[in-house]
């Protein structure tokens, strides 16, 4: 090791938070080094303490959170703890550059993208306008905004989420920082816009030799981005290794729970369920007194709850906090106990034939040609020009059918309306053309029109536990009131039924008298499913559902979701714009491009070629959790075209890398019939595309 | 279930009380406007001459308060030119500002309530069309309002003990709620609006819950404690508006111990005279209005924080 000091070098960092008075320790001996061009991955599950470490790192802690005395915090060898406002403030303008989760809440909605960044540059440097326009310029170049300079004259508002996250990097890559703090940011965007993003952000890092602490939950982009990762857990390391070694040989049963728990592209609910980490992190009030992992471990034994372990810094320089961990390394990742499918009520028909593949007189639902327009409302110039606005085309003619016990995944970017085919179904949102049969009944637009029989069999699981129960009623009473309401039951029944209901989602009776505030995100989410399923619907709508969780608590709910389904012969809607949790619950999956379906298929068939382009994008963006693959990323330039102003011809051919000249402008592609119900909509033959495409190595083939 | 859910909200009612008392500012408002209560309910006990109009003192007699010696003595504010014992006046008027900006209150608030809640949850023309009433009425401004109103149900001739004539012996009270509904409405429909897209509302629609049920049980609740700000909020308005229609004289009739009518009697020449007459009169609505919006400030606070 050189003499000359880290870029940051963290020792004994302690952070404490004041609740009612009382100052509770959020993040306990923190410790790291970065060196220059380093990318450090710092993961953790929400409420491990990550967002507190970078602002205690940026010395930027609100008003009730303060660094403990007794450690140190060295930024290029300087003591940060040391300085003044009026320094730090100077560090902050030069040295060190924050990057937000939030780009949309970043930037000042009033002022124009260019005045805001030049205004950075120049509070940094002195220089003059026309020399800070043109460094603004280059920046923006490298981190490829499209046409900056219209970029630069617009209102935050008035880019999309990519463009503005693309805004925030820029203004901090700006004035050659040392030092890079990023808390989550492509965690709100879209893989595919994500997956453009990491790729730039990697060379530009390279170019720049900054340091950079990489803040993320995802696993993915860690093992994409980052060269060193440090695990937290409840406030603590539990482990610090290369990206490489973390990756293929996690120590810390923590690590080796989370690499688990995701699932992998191509891991299905048929071979196995996925790993799940029981319970539930320990709260900042009652943190254990041993080891804070030991509740939720499966190599616990007594000592681990009687003492805390130290956190043991190894030959290779990876550090590791666990008394077994040269045990369980050795250990193979717990074998998954084969899950086969157990016996169901409602027989499956698997495979039919026919175009729609599978007979479409087997499907449960059947949705031809729906559609939705939302209106737009006139300007004054059209109102005088008597110009009727096009309207918003969320949902263009979609074909779609669920086939009984089966899952339907439905993929697509933000914007390409799969939400809102979903609300049309359950009928939150009136369709102005198509029609829904569900076993052949015909379904009516509204809710407010359905009969009891049709909203008892379709019900929905809604993206955001945080909403979807209402605060005032308990978990027992937001059961029951489906059972009365729907299934007539009388309430001693009710009670009974209720009960019996949360057993099915794993949680124990007394949970039926929790309100809202009293359960974690997971168990929000598991009574929300059991109120979906207490009148025995036929089907269900799952909009996101695990989106809003954290990894470890998002298996349990996909296991849950499968193992329900087996039991009960439900089928599912599910969307997601999480690829591999589609992969791994549906047995077919559409992908959603702009209010039309472009693909459909098997869940196996789809993440093989051949695909449409589009497909074949979205697979490549997803961040895989190992360092050692690296697919080539197809990337995609812009963003979704605005709905109101499609594309001609085929949608996708702004954007689509395989365009093959004039034909994709002008006319719309047709549907391409592959083997066994797959379909295809694209100008190029199959053939023609399975030659192009690569094939992907997927988790149980290797 | 309902008890359940009211002792839910109740909850949050106690929870505020105790952040209440933690801030000083809210916690002597909340002091002060209990002993106004406490006045207006037994007002005939404390007062020691329970009549208003008992003329049988001599007139114009000083203050005989002595604060620094806490000290009342036989007329503590005095008497005023007719020989009436203002201290007594005073306590006795706490009945009639209560009773009406009270009742005023707690109809507008149950009336605007109901209607902000359909607004917001219906929504579309029907919302449009009461919205753009809302705004109309809101536009009109209220003493004027007021007064136009009182004038008008004054001059007619109603017969005596008919529906009409009850009418117009509270047409302060009709007043109130008549002009407080529509800026309770408009609470109570933005925050509707707010809940209304939540999705534990959607979850009640897809169950096919009907349209009573979803506002009264599903939003009423994560409704209530803006309404209770607003409430409390409004209480602090009608006591003012109460207190300045009187002294117009459009409130209470002579000789009723009304706060605003004694301070209207006794202004102008009559000021020189008897200075306490006037001053201790308006000193109580003064004292009454701060004490009524340092509460709400306070249930504000402690209500919107958690929420």
């Amino acid at each position: 090791m050189t003499a000359a000091p880290h870029l940051l070098d963290v020792e004994g960092l302690t952070i404490s938070y004041q609740v009612k008075g009382r100052w509770l320790p959020a993040v306990r001996d923190f410790r790291l080094q970065l060196r220059r061009g380093q990318i450090l991955g710092l993961v953790g599950e929400s409420g491990s303490g990550k967002s507190t470490i970078a602002l205690a790192l940026l010395r930027y802690l609100s008003g009730n959170g303060r660094v403990e005395g007794g450690g140190t915090l060295r930024f290029a060898g300087d003591d940060l703890l040391r300085k003044s406002d009026a320094e730090l403030r100077q560090i902050w303008a030069e040295r060190i550059k924050f990057v937000p989760q939030n780009a949309g809440a970043a930037l000042n909605p009033s002022i124009k993208i260019g005045a805001q960044v030049t205004e950075a540059l120049r509070a940094a440097s002195d220089i003059d306008r026309g020399e800070a326009q043109a460094r603004m310029m280059r920046v923006f170049h490298d981190v490829r905004l499209v046409d900056p300079e219209r970029v630069a004259q617009r209102y935050p508002h008035e880019l999309s989420g990519g463009m503005q996250q693309r805004v925030t990097i820029a203004l901090a890559l700006i004035c050659n920082p040392e030092l890079l703090i990023m808390d989550e940011p492509t965690t709100g965007l879209d893989v595919t816009t994500e997956a453009a993003i990491l790729d730039r952000l990697r060379n530009l890092i390279a170019e720049r030799e900054a340091g950079v602490l990489y803040i993320t939950h995802n696993l993915g982009v860690v093992a994409q981005l980052c060269q060193r990762v440090i695990v937290l857990y409840a406030g603590e390391i539990m482990e610090e290794a290369t990206a490489l070694d973390l990756f293929q040989r996690p120590k810390h049963p923590y690590t080796q729970g989370l690499i688990s728990s995701v699932p992998q592209l191509g891991q299905s609910k048929r071979a196995a369920q996925l790993q799940a980490i029981a319970g539930n992190p320990p709260s900042l009030t009652r943190t254990p007194g041993g080891c804070v992992f030991a509740d939720r471990c499966p190599a616990v034994i007594e000592r681990c709850r009687e003492q805390k372990p130290p956190l043991e810094k190894l030959g290779d320089g990876s550090l590791i906090r666990c008394f077994r961990w040269e045990e369980t390394i050795s250990m193979p990742p717990v074998p998954r106990p084969p899950q086969g499918r157990k016996g169901r009520k409602k027989p499956l028909p698997l495979n039919g034939g026919g175009v729609w593949g599978g007979g479409v007189e087997s499907a449960l639902l059947h949705a031809k040609n729906l559609s939705k327009l939302f209106p737009v409302a006139r300007s004054l110039r059209e109102l005088l020009a008597r110009v009727e606005p096009a309207p918003i085309r969320a949902v263009d003619g979609v074909d779609l059918h669920v086939r009984a016990g089966q899952t339907l995944g439905l993929v697509g970017e933000s914007g390409s309306g799969k939400t809102t085919l979903a609300r049309l179904i359950i009928g939150l949102e009136e369709r102005d053309g198509g029609s829904l049969e569900l076993l052949g009944m015909d379904v009516r637009n509204s809710v407010r029109d359905r009969s009891q029989d049709v909203l008892s069999k379709i019900q929905m699981v809604f993206q955001n536990p945080q909403n979807s129960l209402n605060p005032y009623v308990t978990a027992g009473q937001a059961i029951r009131r489906p059972l009365i309401k729907l299934r007539g039951m009388a309430p001693a029944a009710a009670e009974a039924e209720a009960l019996a209901l949360l057993g099915r989602v794993n949680l124990r009776p007394e949970y039926a008298e929790r309100y809202p505030d009293e359960l974690s995100g997971g168990e929000k989410q598991r009574v929300a499913i059991a109120r979906a399923f207490a009148s025995d619907p036929d089907l269900i709508i799952c909009d996101e559902p695990v989106s809003a969780l954290d990894v470890s608590v998002q298996s349990a709910v996909l296991n849950l979701l499968a193992q329900l389904q087996d039991e009960g012969g439900a089928a599912y809607l599910f969307i997601s714009h999480d690829l591999s949790v589609v992969g791994y619950l549906a047995d077919r999956i559409a992908v959603m491009y702009l209010g039309q379906l472009a693909e459909v298929g098997d869940a196996r068939q789809l993440f093989q070629p051949p695909y449409h382009p589009y497909t074949e994008a979205l697979v490549s963006a997803i961040p895989i959790p190992d360092p050692r693959h690296s697919t080539e990323r197809i990337l995609l330039s812009d963003d979704l075209p605005s709905a109101q102003n499609l594309p001609s011809g085929c949608r996708f051919h702004t954007r689509c890398p395989r365009k093959i000249g004039e034909i994709c402008e002008r006319e719309e592609p047709p549907w391409r019939a592959g083997d066994g119900g797959h379909r295809i909509r694209c100008h190029i033959p199959l053939a023609e595309l399975t030659t192009m495409q690569r094939r992907l190595t997927l988790a149980d083939e290797a | 279930m309902r008890s359940v859910r009211v002792s839910r909200v109740y909850a949050a009612f106690k929870r505020s009380a105790g952040a209440q008392l933690r801030h000083p500012q809210s916690a002597v408002g909340t002091l002060a406007v209990a002993f106004f209560l406490v006045l207006a309910l037994f007002g005939a006990q404390l007062a020691p001459h329970p009549n208003p109009n008992d003329q049988s003192h001599a007139a114009r007699l000083p203050p005989t308060l002595d604060i620094g010696a806490l000290h009342l003595g036989e007329h503590p504010f005095g008497t005023d030119r007719l020989g009436r014992d203002v201290y007594s006046r005073v306590i006795l008027g706490a009945g009639s500002i209560f009773r009406i900006a009270g009742l005023g209150t707690l109809i507008s608030v149950l009336a605007g309530s109901a209607l902000g809640l359909f607004m917001g949850y219906q929504g579309g023309w029907i919302d449009e069309v009461i919205g753009r009433v809302i705004d109309a009425l809101l536009a009109i401004p209220a003493l004027l309002l007021a007064l136009v109103l009182v004038g008008i149900v004054r001059n007619l001739d109603f017969e005596a003990g008919s529906w009409q004539a009850a009418l117009a012996d509270n047409v302060i009270l009709l007043v109130i709620s008549l002009l407080y509904i529509p800026i309770v409405a408009r609470v109570a429909r933005s925050a509707t609006l707010d809940i209304r897209t939540r999705e534990f509302v959607e979850a009640a629609e897809v169950r096919g819950e009907s349209k009573a049920y979803i506002i009264f049980r599903e939003i009423l609740p994560s409704v209530v404690p803006s309404l209770v700000v607003e409430a409390s909020l409004r209480f602090s308005y009608a006591i003012f508006l109460v207190a300045s229609l009187g002294f117009l004289g459009f409130g209470a009739r002579p000789p009723s111990p009304d706060w605003g009518l004694m301070v209207n009697e006794n202004r102008g020449g009559f000021y020189q005279l008897t200075p306490w007459a006037l001053e201790f009169p308006a000193l109580a609505i003064a004292v009454l209005v701060i004490a009524v919006n340092l509460m709400s400030d306070g249930i504000r606070r402690a209500l919107q924080k958690g929420a």
